[in-house]
């Protein structure tokens, strides 16, 4: 299968940097998949699951939010903040959540609320994520 | 004269002087490594946006609706300059340098008659910069009980230039730190942040392929203009930290070596300030003998 160049970086590290078949990156506005040869495009990301395949196998990542540049050198996913799934702090998801519940429950009604309520709706599908995996 | 008891005093506190510059210079040493680590580490995601930016903004200059926070506030009024220095002293020129570069570049400013305000980073440069610039203080930040510098802490920063840039506090600002070369040559650097200035080359090299933006442009740039600001002061931020010990560490070492050439020189003179006094107490024996 055609490969393609990623790069996963986070303001820390260099998380990943190699040639992989398929990407699936967790967009703002909807999952979506990069394949070798996609249309250059920019989007932001949302918290969730990004899912690397190459010939080694799969693997999935933890990102926080960021942002995903598609352009004829590859796929870059500049994230906020990203680790394996096997290694994320899980601590640091639950008081995410917490943050963010609390902050719910200040705020007016109207877009920043309405933006707050997505963002908690992001963090719980990766917890969910994450609980469901660590049982198996 | 000294006597040899004082003497021996003062080379026994010039050794443990130089055990404890020693000391530093290793700790230092080490703690580089680390912060160099830690600044090669974050290079990636820093140059990976100002392309990603480049690209963006290159299409996007032309147009009406730029962001402020690119386009700038259309004024040249009143310069924000964040000053990141170093939290602890002993460091040669570290601070001293980077403060330089800032106060220069406020003179000039005010010159012109331009409105100066300064937020600094780290202990060091207040205490330098509050002498001279006492009213222009806006904030202060201190990095003292932090141990590893995360992106959190570039984060805070960034959050309160931002605040201030919303209320219209200021037109400009510039982030003074110590770019690290190598060991023995760190470089104070001035660099604009807003309006933000993506590398010329960055944007020419890439070719502007036509990208598709989802969501629209202008969602986008919100929220990486921000975050293009906080990357740029952890990058400061981990540049200061890697040129803070780098410049300790020579500092140290030149201390080191100063104390281990003071040692020579008292040892010197005590062995022969020693050595007369033994022939002179000899001299007496013999004349006193001799004269019997």
């Amino acid at each position: 299968m055609a490969t393609f160049h990623f790069d996963l970086v986070s303001p820390e590290k260099l998380l990943f940097s190699g040639e992989v078949e398929q990407v699936d990156v967790p967009g703002a506005e909807g999952d979506f998949g990069v394949l070798a040869g996609h249309a250059p495009m920019v989007t932001t990301l949302r918290p969730g699951i990004l899912t690397v395949k190459s010939s080694g196998g799969e693997q999935k990542i933890v990102v926080l939010g960021g942002f995903a540049e598609v352009s004829a050198e590859g796929l870059t996913v500049l994230a906020d903040t990203a680790d394996s799934v096997e290694d994320i702090d899980r601590a640091m998801i639950a008081t995410r959540i917490g943050e963010i519940e609390s902050r719910i429950a200040k705020t007016e009604p109207g877009n920043a609320l309405d933006k707050l309520i997505t963002q908690l709706d992001h963090y719980k599908a990766v917890d969910r994520h994450l609980t469901g995996t660590a049982m198996h | 004269m000294a006597s040899l008891k004082d003497m021996r005093v003062r080379i026994a506190a010039t050794k443990a002087t130089q055990k404890i510059t020693k000391a530093m210079q290793m700790v230092a040493a080490s703690k580089l490594r680390r912060a160099q680590m830690a600044a090669e580490a974050a290079r990636p995601f820093a140059e990976r946006m100002d392309r990603v930016l480049g690209n963006i903004a290159a299409g996007m200059a032309a147009s009406e609706g730029a962001p402020k926070l690119l386009a700038g506030t259309g004024r040249n009024q009143v310069h924000l300059l964040i000053v990141a220095t170093g939290e602890r002293g002993l460091a040669g020129a570290f601070n001293s340098s980077i403060v330089r570069l800032a106060r220069e570049h406020a003179n000039r400013l005010m010159a012109e008659g331009k409105e100066v305000k300064i937020l600094t980073v780290g202990r060091k440069g207040h205490e330098q910069l509050r002498r001279l610039y006492e009213k222009n203080i806006v904030d202060r930040v201190e990095l003292r009980g932090v141990r590893t510098i995360g992106f959190t802490n570039a984060e805070d920063i960034a959050r309160k230039v931002l605040a201030l840039f919303e209320q219209g506090q200021f037109d400009v600002a510039t982030l003074f730190y110590a770019r690290f070369k190598t060991v023995v040559q760190q470089i104070p650097t001035a660099q604009q942040i807003i309006p933000a200035k993506p590398p010329e080359g960055a944007a020419a090299a890439a070719p502007t392929a036509a990208y598709e933006y989802e969501p629209e442009e202008e969602e986008i740039l919100d929220e990486l203009l921000p975050r293009y600001v906080a990357v740029q002061i952890f990058r400061a931020l981990l540049e200061n930290a890697a040129s803070f010990y780098g410049s300790q560490m020579s500092a140290m070492d030149n201390a080191t070596r100063n104390a281990g050439e003071m040692i020579r020189k008292q040892t010197l003179t005590y062995n022969r300030t020693r050595q007369a006094m033994i022939t002179k107490e000899l001299i007496e024996i013999i004349s006193g003998a001799e004269a019997l």
